[in-house]
């Protein structure tokens, strides 16, 4: 059984990737994540592992895809502007059928931005973000502690699947420290029979590639892989649901806006109002039985976000429009109080 | 005399000439009154009997289309 | 005796290069190298974007296609995952020195034991004959069309010369393969960037001088032609750095 330590979320995620068996970290340098770039310059080298401070992020990325295509647990951070340098890489990651990491600390944009947490990279996150048709698993933990458990969570799905998976946090959780517990886990060596790790002589060339000429080829590529993806929305979908059993009302957050609006739930509980809050803790699958569940049972949702609304979007369509969703939200590195919450969700409840 | 031999996988030439260019003996010729499986007129060799095996022709060859034995 | 054949870590598929076109002895020359190390079954290869995107078919040992330059990048992740592996890039100039100049450089300094092979015929062949980093002044491509004009263009790169200032890289040589000659010396020049690699003294680049008869509007001789009377002189052949021989010969005066 480890031991709880005191520690920031960014080196949480850092700390829990060497224990999944990660070995391989590129990044470069940019606020709110540089922690974990930090954390695994000095760990690397001491258990024969390799940091390497990449060109660009552009480099760093295509880094990544090198060492996931010779079968190694690998990964890369970054913050929103150069995870949008990344999506050149990450699409051929994808479009390569290879696992690996990218973990998002979102800072607020568009552009240059701000350096404070934001979550509007959902849509880039969750609807592909580079170019073609390719979905990531998108974690989105709430707490230190999923930073570190669902690190470990997030090489295990991408093995599985041999998809890019993206742990999507924001800059306040990145830079919190709170007690985790990383726990030691059993990694189990996957079977990776396409790497390209030299032929030995023994069997024909592997190629990792993503290029079909043929486009009856491509295609086909296309539709495996959203075969493989139905599997993944099928299995794979988790949230956490919050006084929801008798609720009439139904807050949906993830991240940070979560845990800011469970303080709004409990308070609108004690002013009366039967309000519940359902957490994606995967948005792509995005929980959307769930919601569609919800929308039987509730009279409306708020979406609370830090964005200018773009998880609202989900909530529409999985609730079929059935029901009102209001939006309450913050932007550009601005965070809601639990009392803009509980107003919204008074505002929902009134009409 | 040198006993040398020169085979060409004449299906994959491209009849781009450059072993026509490179042989010291001048006896490769593009044979244009042929077509390969590629819709290519192939070279080929004049004069086996003065090939000196030197392999200039495989050397300049861009499709590995010659096989050269001494 | 066979004293020429193909060689073993060249697949059978047929290349589909243009006639002419010196890709192919390049990727000949390449699987020679591999041949003679006997280092197939642990060479991983980097093919780029550009004409020779599906190298991957033409090498027998493990590839892996690249993004647009960059093949180093990819292939500092190979080496550094697998440090006993022998790692290759082979790339054109618009992949190599154009859109992947960052990788490029910085793989160089980095001394990245890889080995990258740089066919430089000075234009984009794969997307029709567009200007390239190292088309020379005055060429007409399709997108200098009344020849490239430095004042607008800019010049064309060296990139042995550049890259031969950085502190990094064990090896840079640039060789042509116009002639019978200029290909056994680009031979010995990719062997011994294989072997500088095997031994483990670092980044090892060969530039090789190439043509595109197809987009340089020319007959395959033509083509070759031209490289020793505009390609050469704008592009020397040489050893632009060689960090072992410079250090032998550093011992022999002391």
């Amino acid at each position: 059984m480890a031991e709880k330590v005191l520690m920031k979320g960014n080196e949480a995620i850092a700390e829990a990737a060497i224990k999944a068996g990660c070995r391989h970290y590129f990044g470069y340098p940019i606020t709110p994540q540089t922690e974990i770039a930090a954390y695994m310059a000095k760990r690397m080298p001491k258990i024969g592992g390799t940091f390497l401070q990449a060109e660009s992020e552009v480099a760093a990325i295509n880094m990544v895809y090198g060492v996931a295509g010779a079968g190694f647990r690998v990964m890369t951070s970054s913050s929103s502007p150069g995870v949008s340098l990344k999506q050149e890489g990450i699409s051929y990651i994808a479009g390569a059928d290879l696992p690996a990491l990218i973990v998002n600390v979102q800072r607020g944009g568009p552009g240059l931005g701000g350096i404070q947490p934001s979550q509007s990279d959902y849509f880039q996150a969750t609807k592909g973000g580079g170019h073609g048709d390719y979905h990531l698993i998108v974690l989105a933990p709430a707490s230190v502690q999923e930073m570190a458990d669902l690190t470990g969570k997030a090489f295990d799905l991408a093995d599985k699947y041999r998809c890019p998976t993206m742990l999507l946090a924001d800059g306040t959780l990145g830079q919190m420290m709170e007690p985790v517990e990383i726990p030691d886990v059993e990694v189990t060596p996957v079977e990776k029979p396409w790497a390209v790790n030299g032929t030995k002589g023994k069997r024909a060339h592997n190629i990792v590639n993503s290029l079909y000429l043929k486009p009856e080829q491509l295609e086909k590529m296309n539709f495996e892989r959203f075969e493989k993806y139905k599997q993944i929305e099928e299995n794979e979908v988790m949230y956490e649901s919050f006084m929801m059993e008798d609720a009439e009302y139904c807050v949906v957050a993830f991240g940070i806006a979560a845990r800011i609006s469970k303080n709004a739930v409990v308070a609108a509980r004690k002013n009366g109002i039967k309000v519940g809050l359902i957490r994606p803790i995967t948005l792509w699958p995005f929980p959307t039985e769930v919601i569609a569940k919800a929308a039987e049972q509730v009279k409306g949702f708020v979406s609370v976000e830090l964005s200018m609304g773009q998880m609202i979007e989900d909530i529409r369509l999985a609730s079929g429009c059935k029901k009102p969703v209001l939006l309450c939200n913050r932007a550009g590195g601005m965070i809601m109080s639990p009392e803009e919450v509980l107003a919204k969700i008074d505002e929902l409840a009134a009409n | 005399m040198i006993m040398a031999k020169v085979t060409f996988l004449s299906d994959l030439c491209k009849g781009c000439g450059l072993c026509v260019d490179a042989c010291p003996k001048k006896i490769l010729i593009i044979a244009k009154d042929k077509i390969n499986a590629k819709g290519h007129s192939p070279a080929e060799m004049t004069d086996q009997e003065k090939c000196i095996g030197c392999a200039f022709c495989a050397t300049m060859c861009p499709d590995c289309v010659i096989t050269v034995e001494k | 005796m066979i004293v020429f054949e193909k060689p073993k870590a060249l697949t059978d598929a047929p290349l589909h290069y243009c006639p002419g076109c010196t890709h192919g002895i390049i990727h000949r020359l390449v699987a020679e190298a591999i041949d003679e190390l006997g280092i197939e079954g642990i060479t991983v290869g980097v093919a780029p974007v550009g004409c020779s995107v599906m190298a991957y078919d033409y090498f027998a040992c493990d590839m892996v296609e690249a993004a647009h330059g960059r093949a180093p990048a990819v292939a500092t992740g190979l080496k550094r995952c697998m440090p006993e592996n022998i790692i290759f890039t082979y790339q054109g100039d618009g992949d190599l020195a154009s859109i992947g100049m960052a990788e490029t450089v910085h793989a160089a300094t980095r001394n990245e034991n890889i080995t990258i092979i740089f066919v430089n015929n000075a234009i984009y062949g794969m997307t029709g004959g567009q200007m390239a980093p190292t088309s020379l002044p005055g060429q007409v491509t399709q997108t200098s069309p009344y020849g490239r004009d430095v004042t607008v263009a800019g010049y064309p790169i060296r990139v042995s010369e550049m890259l031969s200032t950085l502190e990094g890289p064990e090896y840079i040589e640039r060789v042509a393969v116009n002639n019978v000659k200029n290909v056994r010396n680009a031979k010995k020049a990719i062997l011994k960037a294989f072997k500088n690699q095997v031994e483990g003294k670092g980044f090892s680049l060969v530039e090789v001088v190439s043509t595109c008869p197809t987009n340089w509007g020319m007959t395959p001789s033509q083509a070759l032609e031209w490289v020793d009377t505009n390609m050469i002189p704008y592009y020397p052949l040489g050893v632009y750095k060689d960090k072992t021989a410079a250090a032998v010969e550093a011992a022999k005066e002391e």
